[in-house]
């Protein structure tokens, strides 16, 4: 059963359409991971999901409760950790957490219980009364999560939580969100780290462009990839022709799949190589028939990137770049602005 | 009915909280409250003593010019304070600190709004009540029961005028360099063309409108009223080129501009903050 719907979820910012007819569904007590590069959508939808930006068009419910409609009634089930971290730089953290109760109403008592429990929890003890304006980036990031699980809300959704993070920062982020999501909470969490989605979520979406691409937990996505994962280069900087000449080539080959040639990598070839059978030397002897050499070539295990490839043909990091020059973030922080 | 005494009590919460953060800024960072105090009171000081040696009867209906000028500071005071009351606001929109409270089931975000006038209001009692001391101190007098209450109730007027435009202003400028820049332009010549400085007889004709079209005028007029002994609120308190008004009216007038604000920018805050 799905605890949040979204259907045909679309946004755009003037002539920027940020979410094009996205649909996913998030069932209760799962850790739900949302990959894509930077400028894929995700922030965006993770602004509709906390109730900051109203969408175009589109349905999105939590717990059968409209969000577009009841997002009063939205927001007492949430807990929301922004991507930019946004503290009062005067107040301490423990002025900041005892600030933030009293906006979700919890009750005098609770509150300074709720308030240590946090405090212990993530392990602030040492640094809780000093204002956070000298806060760490790491320090920063446990607070803000603190005062998002204030209220134990029934869906914690986190945007890029352990961007520019220290490892023990990131790894107590980590361990608290299985620990939620062992206790119950639904957790919704966007990254453009490959790893940390991997590792963490029990189901994920991919989104480009904002759309879906790919959709379901991290083994079923790798696992559709097939085989082994092979990237081979006939020389350092190749071109289009060449590539596509050995697209041919390999094409020709049985147990061969999924061939793509990735530009942003000097027109190297990626592609699937079916386990069972010994493509490699095959594949060296018809290289040679045709005068190609192998300049390099790499085997791996299927990864999330693979699965972003074979969906866009690029890397994620390839995606990255490609984005970050089109990118105006002063814009976007101003259209994004009540 | 519980729900709505709860909601109440939500309210009063939140709108706690919100004007507790400030106060704790306040604190932090008094430099602003001890500007706001220090600036007019050496105004009252350098402007009490250049007009020292004015003949006797120079002024109309008072004894020396630091007691003419006295209500003019105190109303330039609680007008610069709720003129920056949006400050806090659009450094809020711009670090993202709104979100927070955006993202938070509130009552209602009224609270936010409330708490901007709630602190503000309270900021210019202290600083006017401060201004008031000095004043005394200095001879020009000091209002009986009566004219307090005239100088808090035209003071609670005039700051929710001016802080209702200031948080529209901070919803509606794209930063805080904007909003800045328009407050040190609104700020000066607002004071130079009311009856803060000077009575409307000593202006020229199109200066003499201005001041009598000016909101100031209308706050500056009932509080210099308040200093005197007979307090009578039937009484001519300025003489305007387009006729003479009544204490009354000028307070009449300040609070219909109030009620005439708060209904402008309802839709703009409704749209903003829902």
């Amino acid at each position: 059963m799905s605890y949040i719907k979204v259907k045909e979820l679309s946004k755009s910012y003037s002539n920027i359409q940020a979410l094009k007819g996205l649909s996913m569904e998030i069932p209760a007590g799962t850790l739900f991971g949302i990959l894509g590069p930077n400028g894929a959508g995700k922030s965006t939808l993770i602004k509709i999901l906390a109730t900051l930006i109203e969408p175009d068009s589109g349905e999105i419910s939590i717990n059968n409760i409209n969000l577009i409609t009841n997002s009063r009634q939205i927001r007492e089930l949430i807990g929301y950790v922004a991507q930019d971290v946004a503290l009062d730089k005067i107040l301490t953290g423990r002025e900041l957490l005892d600030f933030q109760s009293d906006l979700y109403h919890i009750k005098k008592n609770n509150k300074i219980e709720r308030i240590e429990t946090l405090i212990n929890q993530l392990d602030m003890n040492d640094w809780i009364d000093r204002k956070c304006g000298t806060y760490s980036g790491g320090m920063k990031r446990r607070i803000d999560l603190a005062s998002g699980l204030l209220h134990l809300p029934k869906v914690l959704i986190l945007d890029e939580p352990t961007v520019g993070l220290d490892i023990e920062s990131r790894n107590i982020i980590w361990q608290l969100l299985k620990d939620l999501r062992n206790d119950g909470m639904t957790v919704l969490l966007s990254s453009h780290y490959l790893d940390e989605i991997d590792k963490l979520a029990d189901r994920l979406i991919i989104i480009d462009h904002g759309r879906v691409i790919a959709q379901g937990t991290p083994a079923q996505l790798k696992n559709k990839l097939g085989g082994d994962r092979i990237t081979l280069k006939v020389r350092e900087f190749s071109n289009q022709a060449e590539s596509e000449k050995i697209c041919e080539i390999l094409s020709s080959i049985d147990g061969i799949s999924q061939i793509i040639i990735n530009k942003a990598q000097g027109y190297s070839i990626n592609f699937v190589a079916d386990k069972e059978k010994d493509l490699l030397s095959k594949l060296k002897v018809e290289l040679a028939f045709s005068k190609f050499e192998i300049f390099s070539l790499t085997q791996s295990q299927p990864s999330l990137d693979d699965v972003y490839l074979q969906a866009t043909g690029k890397t994620l990091l390839d995606a990255e770049i490609s984005m970050a020059g089109k990118r105006d973030l002063k814009k976007e922080s101003k259209q994004s602005m009540r | 009915m519980e729900l709505k005494k709860y909601n109440l009590f939500f309210l009063y919460q939140e709108t706690y909280a919100l004007t507790k953060r400030l106060f704790i800024q306040l604190k932090r960072r008094p430099s602003t409250l001890l500007a706001g105090i220090l600036q007019p009171i050496i105004w009252l000081f350098l402007f009490g003593a250049l007009f020292s040696k004015a003949p006797e009867g120079f002024l109309p209906g008072v004894d020396s010019y630091g007691n003419f000028l006295g209500a003019g500071l105190i109303v330039f005071t609680a007008f610069s304070g709720a003129l920056n009351s949006g400050l806090p606001l659009m450094f809020d929109r711009e670090f993202g600190f709104l979100n927070r409270l955006l993202v938070a089931p509130l009552t209602s975000r009224l609270s936010i709004v409330l708490s901007a006038f709630f602190y503000i209001t309270i900021l210019s009692f202290v600083q006017s009540i401060v201004i008031m001391i000095v004043s005394y101190v200095l001879g020009y007098g000091w209002p009986n029961l009566y004219g307090l209450g005239i100088v808090f109730t035209t003071l609670i007027l005039l700051v929710l005028f001016v802080t209702s435009i200031s948080l529209c202003l901070a919803f509606i400028l794209p930063g805080h360099i904007e909003l800045i820049a328009l407050i040190f332009v609104i700020n000066l010549p607002l004071l130079f063309a009311s009856t803060a400085l000077a009575p409307i007889s000593f202006m020229p004709n199109w200066l003499g409108w201005l001041a009598s079209l000016n909101p100031l005028t209308f706050a500056i007029e009932p509080i210099r009223t308040a200093y005197t002994q007979t307090i009578d609120l039937e009484l001519v308190a300025l003489y305007a080129p387009y006729g003479e008004l009544t204490c009354k009216s000028c307070i009449s007038i300040l609070f219909y501009l109030t009620v005439l604000s708060l209904i402008i920018i309802r839709p703009l805050l409704n749209r903003k903050l829902n």
